[in-house]
C-alpha cells in the first residue's frame, strides 16, 4: 500500500515538474526581453531607490540619534527616541485619535458613500449635477476646506454662529473645546472624502450586469434582498478597495488638521502625522520625529499587508 | 489667438526672459528672508531695500517672506541648500546658537569692528542688543529690533467696571481686578491659547517674578535646582490660579494671535498681555481697522509676585536679528549697515514699527505706549528673552504646552515642571 501511494506520488511529481519546466522556462528573460528592461527598469528603480528607500532608510537611521537638522547628525542615543515616544501623552492621543479616524472612516463615511452610490448609480435627470455636487469637496484642496470650516465652527463670526445665534443661543466654539474639537475635525473628514468613495462605488455599480438584478428581481427579491444577495457580493471588491483606501487615508491626515486645530486645543485633535510635524519638524528633533515616522510606516506596511493577504487576495 | 500671435508672444518672453538673466548675472543678489505679514511695515522695508538698490546698481536685493512656522520648518533645510537665503530673521537664543554651532552661520566679529560712517560698525547699537545676539564672544546676528512684554488695558472698560490700573502692582491685585470686571460684566482678558505661546508670556513672567535672575539663568544651564527649583512650581500654582478665574474670552483655545488683538482693538476684553506694539497690532487686526484710540490704552508691567525675588523693572521681551549665512556675499553686510543706520532705524521707529537698536535712533520712537516701553527697555534691570526662543526650539515649545495645560488645570504644577525636566535630560 505504502509502495502504490510512493509510487503514485513520485508519477503525480514527475507529471508537475514536467508540465511546469516549459511556464518555468518562458519566465526566463530572454535576449528579447533584455534590452527593454534595460531600457524600462532604471529610470523607476531608481525614482524609487531615491525617492522611497533612501528616505525611508534614512529616518530609520536618523531615528537612532539626537539630531537637530543640522550638519550630520553624531549623537547616537539607540532607542532612546522611541522610548520617549511611547511615554509621550500627545502621541498617544495621536495613535487614539488616527484610531478613531479610522473606525469613522470605515463605519460612517463609508457606507454613507454607498448609500449615497446606490442612489446615483441610477440614471435619472440631474444625477450628473448631484454627483458632481457630493464630489466637490473632496476636488477641493484640503488646506482650503480647512480653513472654509475653521470659519464655520467661529464661535464668534462663523455660521455656527449664525445658527446658534437664529434660535437666541450662544454658539460653542467647538474647536476650542478639547472634548468636542476632534468630532468636529471627524466631520470634516467624513465630509471631505465620502465623495471619492461614492464615485468608486458608483463605478463599481455601473459594472454589476444588470440582468443579473433583473432575474433576481423577477424571482421577487425584495430590494433589500437584491441588494444584499446580489449587488453587496458583486461589489465586494470595490468595497475591500474602498476601505483599503479609508485606512490608509486616516493614518495619512494631515492637511485638513493643519487649518482646522493645528492639532490643539491641548494636542487634542493630533493625528499621527500632525505629532510627527509638530514635535519633530517644528522643535527640530530630527531624530524624534524621525522615530514617530519609523512608527507610522510600521503601522501602514503592517495594516496594508495585512488587509491585501487577508482580503484582497482574490481581487 | 491664432497660431502666428502665440509665436510672436512666445518669442517676445524668451528674448525677455534672456534679457533680464544676463542683466540679473551682472548683479550680486542678496537673499533676503523675512517673516513680516504687517504691509504697513513692509512697505517701510521695501523702501529702504528700493532706495539701496537704486544706489548700488550693481546690488539687487530681494526680499522673500515665509510665514512664521513655515519659515521655522524650513530654514534648517533652506540653510543648508544652495539656495539659503543670505540673510534671515532671527529671535537669537537656542536656534540661532544651534545654527552657528553648525557652522550655517557667518560670523560677524569682523564686519563690526570694520569702520562704517567714522566708527567700528558694531558701537553703532545699543550694547545690551548686541550681547544678546553673542555666544562665547561672537556674533552672529545684526540686531535690528528690541522689545518687551507688557499688559495693554482698555481705559473706558477699566473705568466702567471701576479698576484703577495703578493698583495692579502686585498679582493679587491683578486677580482681584480678574473678578471685578467679571462681576461687571466685561472679560478680563484677551489671550491667543490656540497658539500656546501667547499663554508662555505668563508663566515666564511668573518664573521670572518669582524665582528671579538666577533661577532662571540656572535652569538655561541645569545648575543648581534647574526647573526643579520651588519658584517653578509657584509659576505653575499661580499660573492655575489665574486659570480658575476663567478670565480669558470664550473659545480662547482655539483663538489664533490676530484675532486675539483684534479682540482688543474692537473692545472685547479689558487686558491683552501683549508685544510694545501692541498700538499698531490692535489698530491693523480690529474689525474696522481703527480699533481702539490710543488716549484709550493704557500700559502697566507686569505685577510682582508676594515673596517673589526680582524687581518689577525686570523685563521680558524680544530681540531680534538678521542672521548671515556663511556663504553669503559681502554685500549682504552693506545693506544690513544701511538697513540699520540710524536714518532708517529711525523710520522704522517713526513708523511705530519697533524700538530701534542704533545708538540715537530711540529718539524718533512715537507713540506713548512704543516710546514706555522703550523707555522701560533702557532702565532694565535685566532683559530675558522670550522662554521659548531662549530654551532652544524642543524645551520652548515645551514651556509652551506647560502654560497652556497650566492656565487650563489639566497638569498639575509637579507634573509640569517633571515635564520640563525630562525635555531637558534629553537635550
Amino acid at each position: 500500500m505504502a509502495s502504490v501511494t510512493g509510487g503514485l506520488l513520485a508519477k503525480a511529481r514527475k507529471a508537475i515538474r514536467e508540465n511546469a519546466r516549459p511556464i518555468r522556462r518562458d519566465k526566463v528573460i530572454g535576449p528579447s526581453r533584455l534590452p527593454v528592461l534595460l531600457l524600462f527598469l532604471p529610470p523607476a528603480l531608481l525614482l524609487f531607490t531615491v525617492f522611497v528607500m533612501l528616505p525611508m532608510g534614512e529616518a530609520a537611521w536618523y531615528s537612532l540619534y539626537n539630531w537637530s537638522g543640522y550638519g550630520r547628525p553624531t549623537e547616537f542615543v539607540g532607542l532612546r527616541n522611541f522610548e520617549v515616544l511611547f511615554q509621550n501623552r500627545a502621541f498617544h492621543q495621536a495613535l487614539t485619535n488616527t484610531g478613531l479616524i479610522m473606525v469613522v472612516s470605515i463605519v460612517i463615511q463609508v457606507p454613507l458613500a454607498l448609500w449615497l452610490a446606490m442612489l446615483l448609480a441610477e440614471r435619472f435627470p440631474g444625477v450628473v449635477a448631484f454627483r458632481l455636487i457630493f464630489f466637490l469637496p473632496y476636488v477641493l484642496a484640503d488646506v482650503a476646506a480647512g480653513l472654509i470650516w475653521r470659519f464655520v465652527y467661529d464661535g464668534d463670526y462663523g455660521l455656527f454662529a449664525a445658527i446658534f445665534g437664529f434660535f437666541g443661543m450662544s454658539a460653542p466654539y467647538v474647536l476650542a473645546d478639547r472634548d468636542l474639537a476632534i468630532y468636529a475635525v471627524l466631520a470634516v473628514v467624513v465630509w471631505k472624502y465620502f465623495g471619492f468613495h461614492m464615485m468608486l462605488f458608483i463605478a463599481g455599480l455601473q459594472a454589476i450586469d444588470r440582468n443579473l438584478l433583473e432575474a433576481a428581481d423577477i424571482d421577487g427579491a425584495s430590494r433589500w434582498q437584491r441588494f444584499r444577495y446580489v449587488t453587496l457580493p458583486l461589489l465586494a471588491p470595490t468595497l475591500r478597495l474602498s476601505i483599503f483606501f479609508a485606512v490608509i487615508g486616516s493614518i495619512q491626515l494631515f492637511d485638513v488638521v493643519m487649518p482646522l486645530t493645528g492639532g490643539g486645543p491641548l494636542n487634542s485633535t493630533e493625528t499621527l502625522v500632525t505629532f510627527l510635524y509638530s514635535y519633530g519638524v517644528m522643535r527640530m528633533q530630527i531624530g524624534f520625529g524621525s522615530a514617530a515616522g519609523v512608527v507610522l510606516f510600521l503601522i501602514c506596511v503592517v495594516l496594508a499587508f495585512t488587509y491585501k493577504r487577508a482580503l484582497m487576495r482574490n481581487d | 489667438m491664432n497660431f502666428r500671435g502665440s509665436t510672436i508672444l512666445g518669442a517676445a518672453l524668451a528674448t525677455t526672459g534672456i534679457l533680464g538673466a544676463t542683466m540679473a548675472a551682472a548683479q550680486t543678489e542678496v537673499r533676503w528672508l523675512h517673516i513680516e505679514q504687517n504691509p504697513a511695515y513692509l512697505s517701510v522695508w521695501e523702501e529702504i531695500a528700493e532706495s539701496f538698490n537704486a544706489q548700488n546698481p550693481d546690488v539687487n536685493v530681494t526680499m522673500q517672506f515665509l510665514e512664521n512656522e513655515a519659515f521655522k520648518a524650513r530654514l534648517p533645510t533652506l540653510l543648508q541648500s544652495n539656495s539659503a537665503p543670505h540673510m534671515f530673521y532671527s529671535w537669537g537664543g537656542g536656534v540661532l546658537r544651534a545654527q552657528a554651532e553648525n557652522g550655517v552661520l557667518m560670523n560677524l566679529n569682523e564686519a563690526m569692528a570694520e569702520e562704517r560712517d567714522g566708527q567700528p560698525w558694531g558701537e553703532s547699537f545699543n550694547a545690551a542688543a548686541v550681547d544678546g545676539l553673542t555666544f562665547d564672544d561672537n556674533l552672529w546676528a545684526v540686531p535690528f529690533r528690541m522689545g518687551t512684554v507688557s499688559f495693554f488695558y482698555n481705559r473706558e472698560l477699566f473705568d466702567q467696571a471701576g479698576v484703577n490700573a495703578d493698583d495692579l502692582t502686585d498679582w493679587d491685585a491683578l486677580l482681584d481686578a480678574v473678578e471685578t470686571l467679571k462681576e461687571a460684566g466685561i472679560t478680563p482678558i484677551a489671550v491667543g491659547g490656540g497658539e500656546r505661546w501667547p499663554v508662555h508670556f505668563y508663566w515666564s513672567y511668573l518664573a521670572m517674578r518669582i524665582g528671579g535672575q538666577e533661577v532662571v539663568d540656572n535652569a538655561k544651564v541645569g545648575e543648581g535646582e534647574g526647573f526643579g527649583h520651588e519658584a517653578f512650581i509657584r509659576a505653575g500654582e499661580e499660573l492655575t490660579r489665574l486659570g480658575e478665574l476663567d478670565p480669558f474670552q470664550p473659545g480662547y483655545l482655539g483663538a489664533t494671535w490676530p484675532q486675539t488683538l483684534g479682540l482688543f482693538g474692537d473692545g472685547g476684553a479689558a487686558m491683552i498681555l501683549s508685544f510694545e506694539n501692541t498700538v499698531g497690532t490692535q489698530r491693523n487686526n480690529a474689525a474696522d481697522g481703527v480699533g481702539l484710540d490710543p488716549d484709550n490704552i493704557g500700559r502697566f508691567p507686569f505685577p510682582m509676585v508676594e515673596g517673589g525675588d526680582s524687581q518689577i523693572t525686570d523685563t521680558l521681551g524680544g530681540l531680534n536679528g538678521w542672521a548671515v549665512s556663511v556663504n553669503a556675499p559681502p554685500e549682504t553686510l552693506d545693506f544690513l549697515a544701511y538697513f540699520t543706520n540710524l536714518e532708517n532705524q529711525q523710520k522704522m521707529a517713526a513708523a511705530e514699527m519697533l524700538i530701534p537698536v542704533t545708538t540715537g535712533a530711540e529718539e524718533a520712537v512715537v507713540g506713548e505706549h512704543l516710546r514706555g516701553a522703550a523707555d522701560q527697555l533702557a532702565a532694565s534691570t535685566w532683559h530675558q528673552n522670550y522662554f521659548d526662543q531662549d530654551f532652544g526650539p524642543a524645551l520652548g515649545r515645551v514651556i509652551n504646552d506647560i502654560s497652556v495645560e497650566l492656565v487650563t488645570g489639566n497638569m498639575s504644577p509637579g507634573e509640569a515642571v517633571s515635564m520640563l525636566q525630562n525635555e531637558f535630560a534629553l537635550q
